[in-house]
């Protein structure tokens, strides 16, 4: 019996999530007397599959068929399900990224399967199999069974954490016996954003919300993010209005986050706001409405004039960076 | 070219969320019920496909799986511009037990729109599952949408980018924000003609349910927030670092 832990790369190259994932499988495999076997699909090369080997993982399956590059959810899910039956997998972990909760449910209907995403945490059972995932976009928790032999679990970002663990690594291909007939994505183009931190990476996020008074005034949320290195983003009315792209808001309808760190400069906090964010571990909120529901959030907050405020927060980053 | 929008029954997005005395269901007293709110820009797509010079698309179906309450945000589909409905007489289990059901209905359809996951449980299973019990592809993160006659092609969100990609029909495009603007408010024209608009009741075929909720909780609630001046902004920040450890 193992724990099966898909981890993706982008380019050949492993992301946090993934290894994040990696750890969390490798955690469930100790508990339950297993062994934890990670699964690679596309062409990554030695050394980055071997990095795998400080996050408690025994055994790489790795597939350098190039196609998978495109990103094809039913050949990907196709593939897994031919490793999980190999090595006997009796519980599969994957990152809730966008590949991650793209493929579980189509794996998970090949096992026959119970699937559950967004996982926040080790089982709490292993008999019953019982887990606790994010519902109502973090506004609560639910104590979830699964109830067949097989289980698919992707797990949210950023809540279990990097767990390093040196393991000796055994390395080695597979072939997932795919044909060219499985493969039916045809990829024309590819955008990537270069030189940002990603907003699903990154530990600390500053975000502004209308409170900045128009998009003129980001230099000062760009420029905060640079000194700490973190990701920008905005509230829900920000990027309606095209002060910002859509790729940067959160909230409940844009993207889910839960960073270590998290800045809400000029954002008032409506509920479907919150749930974007709760899970960020601290919160700082600057906002001039004294009962701005961000403060019930909040660690830490301040009550007063955002521009104000802003400058004094780069120059103490800078200070604490320098 | 047939396109089939699947509709959840959300509650409403500023519902304060609260679970019944033993904390084994959602208490749904008082609360008011949407369509899931990617579900209702994936419709608005399919009706701007529809309505484009030249357009391909025959007509525009939505379904859900639920009990009679549930047709309030069905006919509300239909005041949108869906021209037909079909719902499923069932409550709905976990994610395979809906995406079992549609699968019996959703065969024949060209394009089929999901949201990316529902704003109650948070599943986003569903349009991948339904993809693969009807064996055609899926693509997820789908931020823009155009069809050419009988290939879609689709912008999706990949991690640090975006990545422009063609499918050929059948396929099932599990979209995010982005694939239209602003969901379509339904004009008391669209609401009269709703009436009359079909609405199918079909029976649920027997399926194992393989994941269930034991109970829910709320998160802790946070501790007092740490205020400081507006002239304090130093001292936050290193408090950020001496105390909360995060900098």
């Amino acid at each position: 019996m193992s724990v099966l832990i898909y981890v993706d790369n982008t380019d050949g190259k492993f992301k946090k999530a993934g290894f994040e994932a990696a750890s969390y499988g490798a955690a469930i495999a100790q508990q339950a007397g297993m062994k934890a076997v990670a699964v690679s699909l596309g062409k990554v090369d030695a050394a980055e599959l071997q990095k795998l080997a400080n996050y408690g993982i025994n055994n790489v399956m790795s597939s350098a068929d190039e196609r998978f590059a495109s990103m094809d959810n039913q050949a990907a899910a196709k593939a897994l399900a031919v490793a999980a039956i190999q090595c006997n997998a009796e519980i599969i972990v994957l990152a809730h990224n966008n590949l991650g909760k793209a493929i579980a449910p189509r794996l998970s209907v090949k096992l026959q399967a119970g699937l559950v995403t967004n996982v926040t945490g080790l089982p709490t059972s292993l008999s019953p199999f019982t887990v606790n995932k994010n519902v109502f976009t973090g506004k609560a928790v639910g104590h979830t069974t699964i109830h067949t032999p097989v289980k698919v679990l992707t797990l949210s970002y950023n809540s279990f954490g990097l767990v390093e663990k040196t393991t000796d690594l055994v390395v080695e291909s597979f072939d997932t016996g795919l044909g060219q007939a499985d493969f039916g994505l045809n990829v024309e183009q590819t955008q990537q954003v270069t030189g940002k931190i990603l907003l699903s990476e990154a530990e600390i996020v500053v975000a502004g919300g209308r409170g900045m008074k128009g998009p003129e005034n980001w230099s000062g949320i760009e420029e905060l993010a640079s000194v700490l290195g973190a990701g920008t983003a905005c509230s829900r009315p920000v990027s309606d209005e095209g002060w910002r792209p859509h790729g940067e808001h959160v909230g409940q309808t844009g993207k889910i986050i839960a960073p270590n760190l998290y800045f809400a400069l000029g954002i008032s906090g409506a509920i479907q706001h919150l749930g974007g964010v709760s899970g960020s571990k601290v919160i700082v909120a600057v906002n001039k409405d004294p009962d701005a529901p961000i403060f019930e959030a909040a660690d830490y907050g301040i009550v007063g004039d955002v521009m104000k405020v802003l400058p004094q927060f780069i120059e103490a980053a800078k200070e604490l960076k320098g | 070219m047939k396109i089939l929008v699947l509709i959840g029954n959300v509650p409403d997005t500023t519902t304060k969320i609260k679970f019944n005395a033993d904390k084994t269901a959602f208490d749904a007293a008082g609360v008011q019920w949407i369509i899931n709110p990617w579900d209702e820009l994936a419709l608005t797509r399919a009706m701007e496909l529809k309505e484009a010079p030249g357009s391909s698309i025959e007509s525009i179906t939505v379904a859900n799986v639920g009990r009679q309450e549930t047709e309030a945000t069905l006919r509300k589909a239909l005041a949108i511009g869906a021209d037909k409905a079909i719902r499923v007489d069932a409550d709905a289990q976990d994610a395979f037990y809906v995406a079992n059901q549609l699968a019996q209905i959703a065969g024949g359809f060209d394009l089929i729109f999901a949201g990316v996951e529902a704003s109650d449980y948070n599943g986003a299973a569903v349009g991948g599952m339904l993809a693969e019990l009807l064996g055609i592809q899926s693509v997820s993160a789908v931020s823009g949408l155009l069809v050419e006659g009988n290939s879609i092609k689709i912008t999706r969100e990949i991690e640090g980018g975006s990545q422009t990609v063609g499918v050929v029909t059948p396929v099932v495009a599990i979209v995010q924000k982005g694939i239209a603007k602003e969901p379509r408010i339904p004009a008391m024209r669209g609401i009269m003609m709703a009436r009359s608009k079909p609405l199918e009741v079909v029976n649920p075929v027997a399926t194992e349910t393989r994941v269930s909720f034991v109970s829910f909780d709320l998160p802790p609630a946070k501790a007092n927030c740490k205020k400081f001046t507006e002239e304090q902004g130093k001292e936050l920040i290193n408090a950020l670092r001496e105390e909360a450890k995060v900098l």
